[in-house]
């Protein structure tokens, strides 16, 4: 069963981790979206590995479902002439890369360290994991999910203020 | 009769446990096996249904409908699908070809997986799953990003077009479409699909919440993208939109994925809202998956029904209705589902 479930996750990683690339370098963007959909597919399977089902169907819906269909819905707002070649590279190779590195030792270092402090194996997990999201969502972590929903709200009235129609007559000065 | 099929799947667990097998290979190979039964059990629904559609529109429309192909017609979906197959696969020039070849072969795979936690009958769901109604809306929504690569490996602008209105219209449905599923949620107090069948013992749900199911009908409709909601297609000025550029089993397999999401639908329908496998005034000698069948077939007719009676919508009227009728009344309808469930635990119900 371990060498089953090893198994799994190391293919599930090479996915990850392969489609990860591939949003990176692909030079037409439309296929960076369509990786970026594996890249979330293949998250929600290590997550049904842990045994969070509800977290792994929120991966789908959420991201999978709906972030990608609003990264399509930019592509198609911004198409241009020649579509493999809409996701621009540069050769700024100098300020990238030390950026890049630092970045790596910084989040290295912090998962380096919470080792200890979240138990990576050990301790059976609950099967109905919804009763507890929800409590936790509406007792103690209330403050930052009205946060969220507030910040959702704006960016809806936002959108729907920048989307209305002109009226040829109103007074463009 | 009640336990035909749980009976079978036992004895054939029993057979393949005697072979001294291991548990984990044996596990594997029933779930495959009650897998592939779904698979048969969708493709025939989906012949038959493309034939019934055709006959009820014939009826409708006053006109025989197929007859000539085997007895009263019945073998007119086979001779399609054998025309279809052979049929050379065009693939346009300026085509994104692997994005193009992968859509049709891809658009079949969300359908199928959701009916991996739909239950048959008492006890025959494939896979009894504790948040199965969520993963029915997550998988669900994973087949607006495959229409819409259909339509833009096309390089068509009707296919692109028809590619962006898919999924314009599948997130705005969306919403309606979970909005109105929440009101069983907080009733039932449960994501698992068959529990939610199982406290429907007392009243059908469409009874309780009307109004959800109408939303959740009318939604649903639009998101497996059926007329009046086929903008899409739009055959008259989209020419089939997304599909445009596909010919021979390629367009079979988008024809034949809108049966069976169509079949999703009707099923959540008939579990959610009618009660499931349960037998309606306690007429138990015919079994619970019979019972299962015919509501599925019945709400199957309504779309059917629907679809050759009513003109196809506009696309502003579409978006309208979408954001300002149907999202509104379905949060209203939680509103007062949390406010009717509040006042019974007030008087102790």
């Amino acid at each position: 069963m371990v060498s089953l479930s090893a198994a799994a996750f190391w293919l599930l990683a090479l996915t990850i981790l392969g489609a990860a690339l591939l949003v990176v370098m692909s030079k037409n963007i439309v296929h960076s979206v369509l990786w970026l959909i594996v890249v979330f597919l293949g998250i929600a399977g290590v997550f049904l590995m842990l045994g969070a089902k509800f977290l792994a169907a929120i991966q789908i819906l959420v991201y999978a479902g709906a972030v990608c269909i609003m990264v399509v819905f930019g592509v198609m707002l911004t198409q241009r002439e020649d579509m493999s070649k809409s996701n621009i590279f540069n050769k700024r190779m100098l300020t990238a890369a030390p950026v890049v590195g630092l970045l790596l030792v910084v989040s290295g270092t912090l998962a380096f360290k919470s080792v200890d402090k979240a138990p990576v194996n050990g301790g059976s997990v609950p099967t109905n994991t919804v009763e507890a999201i929800g409590e936790l969502l509406l007792s103690k972590y209330v403050v930052p999910f009205e946060v969220a929903a507030i910040l959702l709200l704006v960016a809806l009235i936002g959108a729907v203020f920048l989307s209305m129609e002109v009226k040829p007559d109103a007074d463009n000065d | 009769m009640e336990n035909l099929f749980t009976n079978l799947a036992g004895s054939l667990r029993a057979a393949l446990e005697s072979t001294g097998l291991p548990a984990i290979l044996t596990d594997t190979s029933m779930t495959m096996v009650k897998l592939t039964a779904i698979l048969v059990f969708i493709l025939l629904n989906a012949l038959w249904l493309v034939y019934m559609e055709r006959k009820v529109a014939g009826y409708i429309q006053f006109r025989p409908g197929p007859n000539r192909v085997g007895p009263k017609g019945l073998l007119q979906t086979t001779a399609d699908i054998g025309k279809l197959m052979s049929k050379e696969v065009v693939i346009p020039k300026q085509a994104d070809k692997v994005l193009f070849l992968l859509a049709p072969a891809l658009v079949f795979a969300p359908p199928l997986m959701v009916f991996a936690v739909v239950p048959f009958g008492e006890n025959m769901a494939a896979i009894d799953m504790n948040i199965g109604l969520f993963y029915f809306l997550a998988v669900a929504s994973l087949s607006t990003v495959i229409f819409w690569m259909a339509g833009w490996s096309s390089n068509n602008k009707y296919s692109l077009l028809g590619g962006m209105r898919v999924v314009a219209q599948m997130v705005s449905y969306e919403l309606p479409l979970v909005l109105s599923i929440l009101g069983v949620v907080m009733i039932t107090g449960t994501l698992n699909i068959s529990e939610i069948v199982r406290s429907q013992q007392g009243i059908w749900f469409i009874f309780a919440q009307p109004l959800a199911f109408l939303i959740f009908f009318i939604a649903g409709v639009a998101e497996c993208n059926r007329a009046p909601f086929d903008l899409a297609e739009g055959e008259s000025e989209l020419v089939a939109g997304p599909f445009t550029e596909y010919s021979g089993m390629g367009f079979a397999m988008f024809f034949l994925a809108e049966y069976a999401s169509a079949l999703v639908i009707s099923f959540m329908c008939a579990i959610l809202f009618l009660g499931g496998w349960l037998a309606p005034f306690g007429m138990t000698f015919i079994p619970g998956w019979i019972w299962m069948f015919l509501k599925v077939y019945l709400v199957m007719f309504l779309i059917m029904w629907i679809r050759w009676t009513y003109p196809r919508i506009r696309v502003d009227q579409l978006m309208g209705f979408g954001w300002k009728v149907l999202v509104p009344l379905s949060l209203a309808n939680i509103f007062v589902t949390g406010l009717v469930m509040k006042i019974f635990k007030m008087l102790g119900w």
